[in-house]
């Protein structure tokens, strides 16, 4: 009875000590200190293209991809069954995964196609342009995201995996590539931007209740001169009713005049020779 | 043939793939200045120029007229004429071809020139409007009047101007009727007077005796309606500025006031007060056929037709705080839109259908603002420590309204202004009267 109060107390007496000398751990250990990002500095002038938003995605999906696929090329193949083991039951299947895989690997061709449709629309009715480039960006979004075909890219035998790679490494390439070379950088896109609102007399008497949106395309000379200005929607200019567009279409001629020559890069002509300058001056008249 | 296909085929996989797609740069803001525009002198050959000067008693006429339209468009604050000493081109030469890198040299981006001609005792005007950037004609016209005309052949060219390049009519060729009041505040003689838009040509259309208020266009023409005393009885009046038919509208038994014309111009709108109630009625100018549209025991006046006739604002108490409603034409479906602290009075819809303009009473200060139909977007574009009366420029884009100062128990220091103000609500300007002046109505297009 004694020796057993002792042993009682003497356990009690463990724990308590554990629990004070553990407790403050315990307390201590939640303070949450911010994860840790890892940064990768990278040389801001080539890459501060901020590209359109699907196209990141897909570049990141694919690097991802690439992460995987060695992965799964260095570890045995037993494991990325075990962490898919539904997905695959049988050879035909397989090779429908790959197939799809590969659609998705090369959707370069069809995206351009896309794109030019895009652009070839937007001349014809500018109005609903908006609307129809966030519809197709989201449906992109959409198809990046199928989590079925980055499960059927994690499936896959050795060879077929080394293939996949090879071709998916030339595709974000020759990706990248464009990426870097159309379009401009943020700070070319800022530069040409400030010189043009500096020359913009946006006209004052314009309703801003009104769809006005002027878009302009141009053709340069190397050093910024103007040789060709063409209103994309020109027919709207001559129209009864339209004269507030007439107006707005003008006034951002004369501002495209004003500023030449315009303030492009030094480098890189083919990219920017042919640029589109979309007039908005919503913004400003409602404020 | 094989071999070709398979070379084709070849060739058109290696063909590069490389496409540009097409850089869109979105431009969405700009400067807010007023666009440099230069108004050349307008030009005369010796023999009309000594005619005119004999005529009309002027030394240079083409210099006066291009000062009209300089002045105007300087008015508007979307325009900054520019100075005449940096002119490089000669008036008449730069009327037949301009050399256009002299004009963009000293900044302008809009060229304006012209002609003045005396042929057969009138006068004939012809000008030319240009864009300097892009080297083309913009605009070009003439007209023929008589010499004695001209400034308003100044105005209807700067409307010209001003519809060309902002894409909205103008208001230049117009002009405004008020109340002129002279004398100390306690007694202050009241006189309807008429004036140019610009201020010039002021005429004075009662004599004095009576004490007038309120006068207000009738759109279509150059009809005014007032509020005058008759048997010391306030009474709304017409009165016909070209003929001076002056005449009561409708036999009411009590008071009416804060008249006002349909869009249409066929019908006035006013207040008729009997028995400390006030409400809104129209009559029929044609058939003098009266209607009764509101029907309340509060006092409602200062009613104001939308541009399209439909509907009606108006201020009431029928909340127990003056505050503005919108209804039908009818009287049905009324509808408070305001609801800011405070008192609002005065309601006047756009001509371009899309604001009504009021008066708001808050804190002791007033308030000249603006708010969409439907009361939303109120914006204040000035306060001051009495203003009142907005009416609207026929585009819709400036009102025009009066300011009086404080005065002191013998009513010294007191005037009354005019004052205008265009939507932005940076623009506001004092508008030069001989007198003072108070109750200001802008006229339609008289060249409409």
């Amino acid at each position: 009875m004694h020796r057993s109060l002792v042993i009682s107390f003497g356990f009690h007496i463990v724990i308590v000590i554990l629990t004070v000398l553990s407790l403050p751990f315990i307390a201590k250990k939640p303070i949450d200190l911010p994860p840790l990002i890892s940064i990768e500095l990278i040389q801001i002038t080539d890459k501060t293209n901020i590209p359109f938003a699907p196209k990141a995605k897909k570049i990141i999906e694919k690097i991802k991809k690439e992460k995987d696929t060695l992965v799964s090329e260095q570890a045995p193949p037993k494991k990325v069954k075990k962490e898919n083991p539904k997905a695959v039951p049988s050879p035909d299947q397989k090779m429908k995964k790959i197939d799809e895989a590969k659609s998705e690997a090369i959707p370069l061709p069809e995206k351009k196609a896309k794109k030019v449709k895009m652009t070839e629309e937007k001349k014809q009715n500018p109005t609903k342009e908006d609307t129809k480039v966030k519809q197709v960006s989201e449906f992109e979004k959409e198809e990046i995201i199928d989590p079925n075909k980055i499960a059927a890219l994690i499936d896959k035998s050795k060879k077929e995996i080394a293939e996949t790679t090879k071709t998916t490494n030339r595709v974000t390439q020759s990706q990248d590539k464009n990426m870097n070379i159309s379009g401009l950088t943020l700070s070319e896109e800022d530069a040409l931007k400030a010189q043009i609102f500096g020359c913009w007399s946006i006209p004052l008497g314009l309703p801003y209740n009104e769809n006005l949106l002027v878009k302009i395309k141009l053709k340069l000379q190397p050093d910024g001169s103007v040789i060709k200005t063409e209103i994309l929607d020109h027919a709207r200019m001559n129209k009864p009713g339209q004269g507030f567009y007439k107006v707005l279409a003008e006034s951002a001629l004369r501002a495209i005049q004003l500023c030449q020559p315009l303030r492009v890069p030094t480098t890189g002509y083919e990219r920017w020779k042919d640029l589109q300058l979309n007039f908005d001056a919503r913004e400003m008249l409602e404020g | 043939m094989k071999k070709i296909k398979y070379l084709i085929f070849i060739l058109f996989i290696t063909i590069p793939t490389k496409s540009f797609s097409l850089i869109e740069v979105d431009i969405t803001r700009g400067n807010l200045n007023p666009l440099p525009i230069a108004v050349s002198p307008l030009s005369y050959n010796q023999e009309s120029r000594s005619a005119l000067e004999k005529e009309l008693k002027i030394e240079d006429l083409g210099s006066e007229i291009s000062k009209v339209i300089e002045n105007n468009l300087k008015k508007s604050g979307l325009f900054n004429p520019l100075n005449k000493d940096a002119f490089l081109q000669k008036p008449d030469i730069a009327h037949l071809k301009p050399r256009f890198e002299d004009w963009a040299l000293i900044k302008a981006q809009a060229l304006l020139t012209g002609k003045v001609d005396l042929q057969d005792e009138k006068l004939r005007v012809e000008f030319r409007l240009w864009d300097v950037l892009a080297g083309k004609e913009m605009l070009a016209l003439a007209f023929t009047t008589v010499p004695k005309n001209w400034r308003r052949v100044g105005h209807i060219i700067t409307d010209k101007v001003y519809e060309r390049l902002t894409g909205e009519k103008g208001y230049f060729d117009t002009r405004i009727i008020y109340v002129a009041e002279e004398g100390p505040k306690t007694k202050r003689i009241k006189k309807l007077a008429i004036m140019d838009q610009d201020g010039f040509n002021t005429k004075y259309l009662t004599l004095g005796k009576e004490l007038v208020l309120t006068p207000r266009f009738n759109p279509t023409n150059q009809i005014v309606t007032y509020l005058s005393y008759f048997r010391n009885l306030p009474r709304v009046y017409i009165l016909d500025i070209e003929t001076g038919i002056q005449e009561v509208v409708g036999d009411f038994p009590g008071m009416t006031f804060a008249p006002r014309f349909s869009p249409d111009g066929k019908k006035i709108i006013m207040s008729f007060a009997k028995d400390g109630n006030s409400d809104i009625y129209t009559m029929d100018l044609e058939n003098r056929i009266v209607e009764r549209i509101t029907n309340h025991p509060s006092i409602d006046t200062s009613p104001s037709y939308s541009p399209d006739g439909k509907y009606i604002t108006f201020n009431s108490d029928r909340s127990g705080y003056q505050q503005i409603y919108v209804m039908r034409s009818d009287g049905s479906k009324t509808k408070r839109i305001s609801f800011g602290n405070g008192l609002y009075g005065t309601p006047v819809w756009s001509p371009r259908g899309d604001l009504i303009a009021f008066t708001r009473l808050h804190r002791g200060k007033f308030y000249i603002g603006v708010m969409r139909t439907d009361g939303k977007g109120e914006r204040l574009l000035t306060e001051n420590y009495y203003q009142e009366a907005p009416s609207w420029s026929p585009n819709g884009r400036v009102i025009i309204f009066y300011r009086e100062t404080k005065s002191g128990d013998q009513g010294e220091g007191f005037s009354a202004t005019l004052w205008s103000i265009d939507l932005t609500g940076y623009n506001e300007r004092l508008v030069e009267t001989e007198t003072d002046a108070s109750d200001p109505s802008w006229s339609s297009l008289l060249s409409n």
